[in-house]
């Protein structure tokens, strides 16, 4: 299957500061990839080329098989901007019937998309008076114009509430289930974490780490961390068996590698009755991120 | 074709809520109003139509205030886009550059000319009431309206120029200034300082006349004057009429609309989002 972005050794600089350097990432047809990085890694910046809004220094980009920002690039990608703004004079119906006619559309589809983010009754009201989560909802609109191939999301979700959020990876998986390819970028990493197929990290303008979650977990390679509640009295005695752990009360705390795990469940699961509750909570996908990003920051 | 359409919709109904259409008309039926009330007392003298003199007066007016309201309504339609944060959205769309600013341009230009029609309108009813041979001045009136149309035009692409270049509203708001008091005013008194100092020499012979014709707005005020012969001797610059060819400034007031869009596609190009 042929991929609908292909970036291969990007390299993008800014009067002589890389703020891109030899990024390589490939999303296909149907795939949802989340786009992680700390402030000024190059998120946007990765965004803005593939968009064909800036020039690159070198490498290549191919946005369903044509040069970025080309007229049939244009044509088959949506883009979602960071803190998505428009005219504060027109109405949200208006604004969508704009952009509707850009894309040679029927502008009588506005409708119909301020019903699908659930701005319907909002719709002749001028965007001024709109909320930053409402106008992020004409924002999202406007990127379901004409069954783009590629959505690029630049924090999506930001300044949605909840429930928002899950309507909207619905609204995606609708759109992924089309065949879409989506790259987005966010830092609600528990959302990103259930949501999407693929993560890529970019730290300091440079790839560090791209796969499935699970991937990145095993090549971390970070401890897993339990917590075990003793029954009444028992303990210091489980505390003597775990050495590691650190005790609290009656619960004890302890961390262990990946390998180690099942062993050490083994040798909690043996004290049967006295033991109260066990959680096990594996490295969550912020404390992948931190690695993956700090290891090559600092 | 419909992407231009659809931009000029949105920027006609923007301009409307923004009241720029209203304060448009308004200015310009103010000061044609009032240009007929004092232009009433010295018609039997000059021995033309009433209407005639009209056009002559509205020239004057013209020449100022059709590019001060062409900059005002245009200095804010590129940086503007760039300060609110809505051009990168923009411009992934299948649409190019030149067509958002041509988009821009017949919104603007539509405007202006129902300005426009609207203040000669006035003038010319005022006239032809007053005066009812007055209706053989309705061709120096037609002129009139579509070569003002036309420095509109001019402005509004310079506009966008300085617009694209400035990148912020405030610093297009003082280019746009600066070119009107350049063009409009300085110029001329700059001229005319020249024309007096060298005394009838090389200058005001050679290059006065193409200096005049290189001014949109003073070829705009040539193009009236010299072919309305009947009025020239009433303008302070229809002296200099007489010297120059009515297809020359005629060619100048056609060119440079094309000449202003083309430098503002230009610094559009050159902005990155």
């Amino acid at each position: 299957m042929t991929s609908t972005l292909t970036i291969s050794r990007l390299t993008k600089s800014y009067q002589g500061v890389n703020a891109l350097s030899d990024v390589s990432l490939a999303v296909a047809p149907g795939e949802r990839v989340a786009l992680l990085g700390h402030n000024g890694a190059g998120k946007s910046t990765m965004m803005k080329v593939i968009l064909g809004l800036i020039p690159y220094d070198s490498g290549e980009v191919s946005v369903t098989g044509a040069a970025p920002g080309s007229g049939e690039a244009r044509r088959k990608v949506a883009y979602l901007p960071e803190n998505v703004a428009f005219h504060p004079a027109l109405t949200g119906l208006e604004q969508i019937r704009h952009y509707l006619a850009l894309r040679g559309e029927s502008a009588s589809l506005a409708m119909g998309l301020l019903e699908r983010v659930g701005l319907a009754h909002a719709a002749k009201r001028r965007i001024g008076t709109y909320s930053k989560g409402m106008r992020q909802r004409v924002g999202l609109a406007q990127a379901l114009i004409g069954q783009p191939r590629l959505l690029v999301l630049d924090e999506p979700t930001s300044g949605l509430d909840p429930v928002s959020r899950r309507d909207f990876y619905a609204l995606l998986d609708e759109l992924v289930a089309e065949g879409a390819a989506i790259l987005l970028s966010s830092h609600a990493l528990t959302e990103v974490e259930a949501r999407t197929d693929r993560i890529a990290i970019l730290s300091r303008g440079r790839l560090v780490a791209e796969g499935p979650l699970a991937d990145l977990r095993r090549k971390a390679a970070l401890p897993v961390t339990m917590t075990v509640t003793a029954r009444n009295g028992y303990a210091p005695q489980i505390a003597a068996a775990l050495p590691r752990g650190i005790q609290a009360g009656p619960t004890l705390r302890l961390t262990c590698a990946q390998e180690e795990k099942l062993a050490v469940l083994g040798t909690i699961t043996g004290f049967g009755d006295k033991v109260a509750d066990l959680e096990v909570q594996p490295p969550s996908l912020e404390d992948i991120y931190t690695h993956f990003s700090r290891r090559d920051g600092q | 074709m419909n992407r231009i359409l659809a931009t000029t919709a949105s920027e006609f109904r923007i301009a409307l809520r923004n009241r720029w259409v209203a304060i448009a008309v308004i200015l310009m039926a103010l000061f044609s109003l009032v240009l007929s009330a004092a232009g009433s007392a010295p018609t039997g003298a000059v021995g033309a139509d009433r209407l005639s003199v009209t056009v002559a007066s509205l020239t004057s007016l013209s020449v100022y205030l059709v590019p001060l309201v062409a900059l005002l309504m245009s200095f804010d339609a590129v940086a503007g886009e760039v300060e609110r944060g809505t051009l990168p959205l923009l411009l992934t769309y299948p649409v190019s550059r030149g067509e958002v600013l041509l988009g821009k341009l017949f919104a603007h230009l539509a405007i202006l000319a129902l300005a426009v029609a609207v203040g000669y309108g006035i003038a010319a009813g005022a006239a032809i009431a007053v005066d009812p041979g007055a209706a053989g001045g309705l061709p120096a009136l037609w002129r009139l309206s579509w070569s003002s149309v036309l420095l509109g035009a001019t402005f509004l692409g310079a506009g966008y120029a300085l617009s694209s270049l400035a990148r912020r509203p405030s610093g297009a708001a003082g280019l746009a200034i600066g070119l009107w008091l350049g063009l409009v005013v300085l110029y001329d008194i700059g001229l005319l300082a020249a024309v007096v100092a060298d005394d009838g020499g090389a200058f005001t012979t050679d290059v006065f006349p193409l200096a005049l014709l290189a001014n949109p707005a003073d070829a705009f005020r040539l193009f009236n004057l010299s072919a309305s012969e009947a009025t020239a001797a009433a303008a302070g610059v229809g002296g200099a009429a007489g010297v120059i060819p009515v297809w020359q400034s005629m060619l100048s007031v056609l060119i440079w609309p094309f000449a202003a869009l083309g430098l503002a596609t230009l610094a559009f190009r050159r902005v990155t989002p």
